[in-house]
């Protein structure tokens, strides 16, 4: 440690910011220019919980773990490709939050086959995934990135809000933190929709084709499945969001004057590792490195 | 006097953001960014400048609305209490090591 | 509103109250404020430096997100998107600072995707491997931090806290690159060949992140008189390299200049030969990557132009729908 950085704005910086050489608190001196690191409490990287997962509780965990981890993993794309600088932040922002819930679960699911959240990441094979097709659509323009967002983020709010309460306490412990981070998702993405919708009649044009590009997919999302018949009380049932989902979408679709397109509905099936074609080829861009060095760490 | 930097030849204006780091403490200015609108601009703070738990409110100012006080002038501003010592305690020379004054 | 010095002004140059106000802020080292006179050198210098720097932010981006959807585990995965998002946070500050100096951001990015602007050479340069991320934390960051140290103390106000504000949070960067190089020396014989062949190839290159030599540096005397930069090319360099020494000695890598060697007289590792043909013929565009990094940040910007418009669209309506009401109700 040498000098400290300080970030407030009244002061000047170099009566905190030397680079000179000087002896900081500690006595040592350090004559190179370096920024002292600040001493910050660091919160748990993961939310974990003192339980095993079973092997039910395990698989619904690999459900919305790997939604989570998909979804960030497009976005996470989008840096350095977004409309504007503040948006690059805000779209890592969203990417960083998902991939912090995703962590989380798989590390949880992990918990009952003895595997890290990165062995659960990095040597599945697509048919052992279990992401929905929606959050394998490809990123597409903005629109279809801020429709995929739409929809996504309100299901992931009413999830979460119910999972609080959900008897595993590891699980109602990661949705307790990812419901106000989805939250801000939800008004991330509606801000945008509102905007395209109104903005230019280009704009307008690509939100209506990009919602309509999207939602085929919307049905699988609240499918249910005989696993949530054997977590009652644990798991949320997805058939019993779909009512408050349509209800929070419904007003920011009206404002945005924008109709649900009723055409496809896809067939779905990625709970049971029936994926889209997208999926194989984001595995392979994700997996690529990891599965050449098989045994590393990094 | 406006602030500097704000250009209508922009296709979106520039924001000054301000941050309350604390609970108890004012909002400071911390710097800018650029937004289409007010709602934007105050979610484009937050993201951008509370990335690290910096902040606990977040202000933004359209950096067109804000009025500054004229450098050149600077001396009829600011100069004005030089001189005016008796406006500080330490001025009162006489009541030293006096306790509790 | 000229005065002179003496009374005799065949003999001394004239200068102006306010270039004396200005004068005696720098030698006192104060900070020159936005609204303050300056010269227009300086105003100049300092908006090609700002803008070099904070385009050098925004490409720099690019190397490292290559490696964003490939990172070998979600943690790696996790840390990398948020120094690449940090990348364009710090752009975004520096452009800020250039701003309150009259230059617009859209002016510069224009600049910049038209190829008329420069920014650092170190980011045309490709990131083949993994390694590389560790590489640029360590070496390219650890370059970029011991420029930027100083420049906290830039004599311009808004330039110095953008400064204090990217190097508090870039004291992230270089440790997670020295990191990844760490676990990387401490694995397989692959991965430590991995290490060794990236700080082969950013070693040189990050040294010359520090311009050229002294007496061949035409804007450094200028740049120093007016305390926007602090210490020399050279110096600096010497400083870095100084550090490097022992980092590397505890990474287990071998640093690729078979010339380098401790000088006992002045208490410095003396460096062999840079090779400045290549920094010039980068500089000149002749780099590996300087078309492709240009193509991809201009391809960003005009596929997001029909997003920011229609912001600004939607923001327009708002506007008009507002006062339309607020008329209606008064």
């Amino acid at each position: 440690m040498s000098e400290r950085i300080n970030s407030d704005a009244d002061s000047h910086a170099d009566s905190h910011a030397d680079d000179h050489g000087h002896a900081d608190d500690h006595g040592h001196v350090d004559d190179h220019g370096h920024v002292a690191v600040d001493v910050t409490t660091l919160d748990a990287e993961l939310i974990e919980g003192p339980s095993v997962a079973t092997a039910d509780v395990a698989e619904y965990a690999l459900w919305l773990g790997d939604d989570s981890l998909i979804l960030a993993q497009q976005l996470g794309a989008w840096i350095s490709r977004a409309p504007e600088l503040e948006e690059d932040v805000a779209l890592g922002n969203v990417a960083l939050d998902l991939i912090g819930h995703a962590r989380s679960l798989l590390h949880y699911a992990g918990t009952a086959s003895n595997r890290t959240e990165d062995d659960l990441a990095y040597w599945r094979t697509e048919p052992d995934f279990r992401s929905l097709h929606i959050v394998e659509q490809p990123n597409g323009d903005f629109a279809h990135t801020i429709a995929r967002q739409f929809i996504v983020a309100h299901y992931l709010f009413e999830l979460y809000s119910r999972l609080r309460a959900s008897a595993d306490a590891t699980l109602a412990a990661i949705a307790a933190k990812a419901v106000k981070e989805v939250d801000y998702h939800r008004d991330h993405s509606t801000q945008w929709v509102l905007r395209l919708a109104h903005g230019t009649d280009e704009s307008r044009r690509r939100m209506i084709t990009a919602l309509s590009d999207l939602w085929p997919y919307v049905d699988e999302v609240f499918r249910d499945n005989p696993l949530i018949d054997r977590l009652e009380g644990i798991a949320v049932r997805p058939s019993t969001l779909r009512s408050a989902f349509d209800a929070a979408i419904a007003p920011v679709l009206a404002e945005a004057e924008l109709e649900i397109a009723r055409g496809f509905v896809a067939s779905g099936g990625g709970r049971t590792g029936t994926h889209s074609e997208h999926l194989a080829f984001l595995l392979a861009e994700m997996q690529v490195l990891t599965r050449a060095h098989p045994g590393a760490s990094w | 006097m406006t602030t500097p930097g704000d250009s209508a030849a922009e296709i979106w204006p520039l924001w000054e953001v301000f941050v309350r780091s604390n609970r108890g403490l004012s909002h400071v200015h911390v710097g800018s960014l650029h937004a289409p609108d007010e709602t934007l601009a105050v979610r484009n703070a937050r993201d951008l400048y509370t990335r690290r738990s910096e902040g606990v409110s977040v202000w933004v100012v359209p950096a067109a609305a804000i009025t500054t006080s004229d450098p050149d002038a600077k001396g009829a501003f600011f100069e004005s209490p030089a001189g005016k010592n008796y406006r500080h305690a330490s001025y009162y020379s006489k009541s030293e090591g006096v306790k509790h004054l | 509103m000229t005065s002179t010095i003496t009374p005799d002004t065949s003999a001394t140059v004239a200068i102006s109250v306010e270039e004396q106000q200005f004068n005696d802020l720098i030698e006192a080292d104060s900070r020159i404020e936005p609204r303050d006179w300056m010269p227009e050198g300086y105003r100049k210098s300092l908006v090609r430096q700002i803008s070099q720097h904070a385009h050098s932010e925004i490409i720099g981006m690019q190397p490292e997100s290559n490696w964003i959807t490939r990172a070998p585990s979600l943690k790696r995965k996790a840390i990398l998107m948020a120094k690449v998002q940090d990348e364009a946070g710090h752009g975004l500050y520096l452009y800020s600072a250039a701003q309150t100096l009259g230059a617009t951001r859209d002016d510069m990015t224009d600049a910049l995707i038209a190829g008329k602007a420069r920014y650092s050479s170190i980011f045309n340069y490709p990131t083949p491997t993994w390694a590389d991320m560790g590489s640029i934390g360590w070496l390219v960051d650890g370059a970029a931090i011991c420029n930027q140290v100083p420049l906290c103390r830039a004599s311009y106000g808004p330039y110095g806290r953008a400064m204090v504000r990217i190097c508090k949070e870039e004291s992230f960067h270089q440790r997670q690159g020295f990191e990844i190089l760490l676990e990387l020396m401490a694995g397989t014989e692959e991965q430590r060949e991995m290490a060794q062949d990236s700080v082969n190839r950013w070693y040189w290159p990050a040294l010359m992140m520090f311009g050229p030599p002294d007496d061949d540096s035409p804007n450094s005397a200028q740049s120093m008189a007016w305390k926007i930069k602090r210490h020399s090319n050279d110096d600096l360099r010497q400083r870095f390299v100084n550090m490097l020494v022992p980092q590397a000695a505890v990474l287990g890598v071998t640093l690729p200049d078979p010339d380098l060697h401790f000088n006992e007289v002045t208490q410095q590792w003396d460096l062999g030969e840079i090779d400045w043909t290549e920094f010039h013929e980068v500089l000149a565009g002749r780099g590996p990557n300087n078309a492709q990094r240009l193509q991809r940040r201009r391809d960003a910007h005009e596929e997001g132009q029909w997003v920011r418009e229609a912001a600004a669209a939607y923001a327009r309506k708002q506007y008009a729908l507002t006062t339309t009401l607020e008329m209606a109700a008064s």
